[in-house]
């Protein structure tokens, strides 16, 4: 495909000119200082950050000698850490994996509705999604108060006993997770929808006619074609999860003793509340290189079955 | 600007007509005295308390000639802290900044010294408490000032009526207003089964164990009782002694008696409590009681602020003082000191205890008998004894006498309500210790 923006014929019409008119005309050209508000904003707001989070890693605690990567290997022989990296895995993995359960099943459920009706049903659907965090997590710490949870309120109303939600260990891990459950799953179910809605129906009329079950619909037809949406939400939302930061600063601050403690919720505690910013700023980037290999993984695959098809 | 319109001579000549402002001289005749200055000040929890602040700062600007720009940036969400992080980073921000606790040790290095306005204020006020000098003076550098906004000490706030019903004791006997503390027997033994009988009448005490300041205040100061140290003033870790033993056995007692949930408890949980009806104490400065005369006037009637039990070390209670520090890259030094010097005056600090209503505690023994604090009503006299005004209690900040990058960890990790809750939940106490010990060697790296 020719890399310039305007006709060959009103390219020559004009008789000579100057090589920066020739650039200038050139659609990578446009395309580039289109972009380059964006491009700025992004070298200024994530990659000056990021780099200077890189330099303040390799810093002593005082700031004063690069150390290398001494501050990662003082982090693999804290417990503490490795309870983090515990907590971080099992909270992103089990949100992401309930988020895409749940949105999946919603989306279903939302395909099915009659389109009339359906806009409202995805206005409301997306309520939790809009709120932000910070404000929709204060809500639920009315709901999980140590002293006055209105769920608790309600059990008592049944005549059961209180559920110390965010004091016991396991029930806060489950209260946090649930919490990013809640507000995450709209952002999986949307994205979903929109991927069933591009399933040509002659696929499932086919299927049909074949024989094929509902779960054999789902599995053989519905899943395929959703599979590099799954995949990219899946990954987008790992990543978010796995940086989370909000719902457990409101909720429990990473307590009770630090069993829902996330990297960046510690990376907080260490860096800014105790004055260790360069182990603040090495916990934050541990799950970087991790992530960044299993996005580009999931990345080259999408590719891949893009260019097959 | 203003400064290049204002001569040397007229600017002393202003400040020598008042008596609080040649207190001031030696830092206003400076050549940098006149022209601005920004002012980063805590938020204040309490209604219009900013203003009595705000009101002294213009007065001294206006007899100084000096235009200053006033910011009050709140402690909610860590936004002063943040603040202090970021202007320390980019060295650049306000010439005056309030820290609290072990923020002017954290930046000893990037602060400009206060010994002279120190010795002044000292010379005036009387001496400061041993917690004051521990985290605002360090290597005889006096790094910021003791502010009177914010700084607090956060002793029992008992609901008297409860107290007499479920244990029995008359705490309004034990501290009685405008008189010295008749509470020799107010010591860790009856506090226990205080706190018994009130959990078992069905109004227990409301003593925090997350690892939030609260929290950590009231676990640091019944440490302080035992004698329990955790790091010694030279660095060494030390945890494994009996008094560290013994403080911990005193907390497994005590938390079978509090709400379950305590773990979970931020600063804001206990007064809650209060403020519900359910506790018969809390540890808290006077602003619960403050809430409570706004929202539970019934609650607020029966509330008394009092001293701490004495352990076998003392009767220890946990101070949180806030400063005021002056960046060493701040372009008008000797204004800054200036100002805080005339904030500093008893004057300016009893228009601010009473603006805050008792809550601001001013760091220096003359200044503790405020009539804020005897008058404050209801029931008259409820703050009489929170200023510790007949030095019946040592003041102090849990995690002292670590050396201060090792203290502001433990402190702010929460690492002695960490290990009381592990005990209580059934942890061995040994292994308790092995844990923190396994931390405590973690905060040494330099």
């Amino acid at each position: 495909m020719a890399d310039i923006a305007a006709p060959r014929s009103m390219s020559l019409s004009g008789g000579q000119r100057s090589s920066l008119h020739k650039l200038m005309q050139r659609k990578s050209t446009i395309a580039f200082l289109m972009a380059l508000p964006l491009i700025l904003l992004i070298l200024i707001l994530v990659a000056y950050p990021a780099g200077y989070a890189i330099y303040l890693s390799m810093l002593n605690k005082s700031m004063t000698r690069f150390v290398g990567f001494g501050n990662f290997e003082f982090l693999f022989k804290r417990s503490t850490f490795w309870d983090v990296v515990f907590q971080s895995c099992l909270f992103a993995i089990t949100a992401v994996i309930f988020k895409a359960i749940i949105g999946f099943a919603v989306a279903h459920f939302v395909h099915n509705i009659p389109s009339k009706g359906q806009r409202k049903w995805r206005g409301m659907l997306l309520v939790p999604w809009v709120i932000p965090p910070a404000m929709s997590t204060l809500a639920w710490l009315w709901l999980f108060d140590p002293s006055y949870s209105a769920f608790n309120w309600i059990f008592h109303q049944f005549g059961f006993g209180s559920i110390s939600w965010l004091g016991e260990t396991n029930w806060a891990r489950f209260s946090v997770i649930l919490v990013n459950i809640w507000a995450g799953a709209p952002f999986f179910m949307i994205m979903y929808l929109a991927a069933l809605k591009s399933v040509p129906d002659q696929l499932y009329e086919a299927a049909s006619i074949d024989g094929a079950t509902w779960w054999q619909r789902i599995w053989y037809v519905t899943l395929p074609m959703m599979r590099n949406i799954i995949a990219i939400t899946a990954l987008f939302s790992t990543i978010v999860t796995f940086a989370n930061f909000d719902i457990v600063r409101v909720l429990t601050a990473g307590g009770p003793l630090t069993s829902t403690h996330l990297f960046a919720t510690w990376a907080f505690k260490i860096g800014i509340e105790s004055g260790d910013i360069p182990l603040g700023a090495t916990v934050s980037l541990f799950m970087v290189p991790i992530l960044a290999v299993g996005a580009a993984f999931i990345l080259r695959d999408i590719s891949k079955r893009g260019s097959e098809t | 600007m203003v400064s290049r319109k204002v001569s040397r001579r007229r600017l002393v000549a202003g400040t020598a007509a008042l008596s609080t402002f040649a207190v001031a001289a030696p830092f206003v005749r400076g050549a940098y005295a006149a022209g601005s200055l920004s002012v980063g000040f805590w938020d204040h929890w309490v209604p219009n308390a900013n203003g009595a602040t705000e009101k002294l700062i213009k007065e001294w600007g206006e007899k100084e000639k000096v235009d200053v720009k006033i910011d009050f940036i709140t402690s909610q969400g860590n936004k002063l802290l943040l603040t202090t992080a970021a202007e320390a980073q980019a060295k650049s921000g306000h010439d005056i900044l309030a820290m609290n606790t072990f923020l002017p040790a954290r930046y000893s290095e990037q602060l400009v010294p206060m010994n002279d306005v120190m010795d002044k204020l000292i010379a005036d006020n009387g001496k400061v408490n041993a917690t004051v000098e521990y985290l605002g003076k360090i290597n005889g550098k006096w790094l910021a000032i003791p502010a009177t906004t914010g700084s607090q000490i956060k002793g029992p706030c008992t609901r008297m009526d409860l107290m007499k019903k479920h244990a029995g004791i008359d705490i309004q006997a034990m501290y009685p207003a405008g008189q010295a503390p008749k509470a020799d027997n107010w010591t860790l033994d009856t506090f226990l089964k205080a706190a018994e009988a009130c959990h078992k009448g069905g109004n227990p005490f409301g003593i925090g164990l997350g690892t939030t300041s609260d929290n950590v205040d009231s676990i640091g100061a019944i440490f302080h009782a035992f004698g329990a140290v955790l790091v010694d003033a030279k660095g060494e870790i030390v945890i494994k002694n009996d008094q560290v033993r013994q403080a911990l056995d005193f907390y497994k007692k005590l938390m079978a008696f509090l709400p379950p949930d305590v773990a979970a408890w931020d600063d804001a949980s206990n007064n809650k409590f209060l403020v519900s009806g359910q506790a018969s104490m809390i540890m808290n400065p006077p602003s619960a009681w403050a809430v409570a005369k706004r929202d539970a006037p019934q609650v607020a009637e029966q509330c008394w602020t009092h001293g701490f039990p004495a352990g076998p070390k003392g009767r220890y209670a946990p101070f949180l003082p806030f400063f005021w520090g002056t960046w060493n890259f701040s372009k008008n030094q000797s204004a800054a000191k200036s100002l805080l010097l005339f904030l500093s005056q008893a004057s300016s600090a009893e228009k601010m205890v009473e603006a805050s209503g008792g809550y601001d505690l001013p760091s220096f023994e003359k200044l503790t008998t405020f009539k804020t604090w005897a008058e404050a009503a209801p029931p008259k006299g409820t703050l009489y004894h929170y200023p510790n005004p007949h030095n019946h209690q040592i003041l102090s900040i849990a995690a002292a006498p670590a050396p201060h990058k090792i203290a502001e960890q433990i402190y702010n990790q929460g690492i002695q309500t960490q290990m009381a809750v592990r005990y209580f939940k059934g942890e061995a106490l040994e292994k308790t210790l092995d844990w923190a010990s396994g931390e405590l060697e973690g905060f040494m790296r330099n």
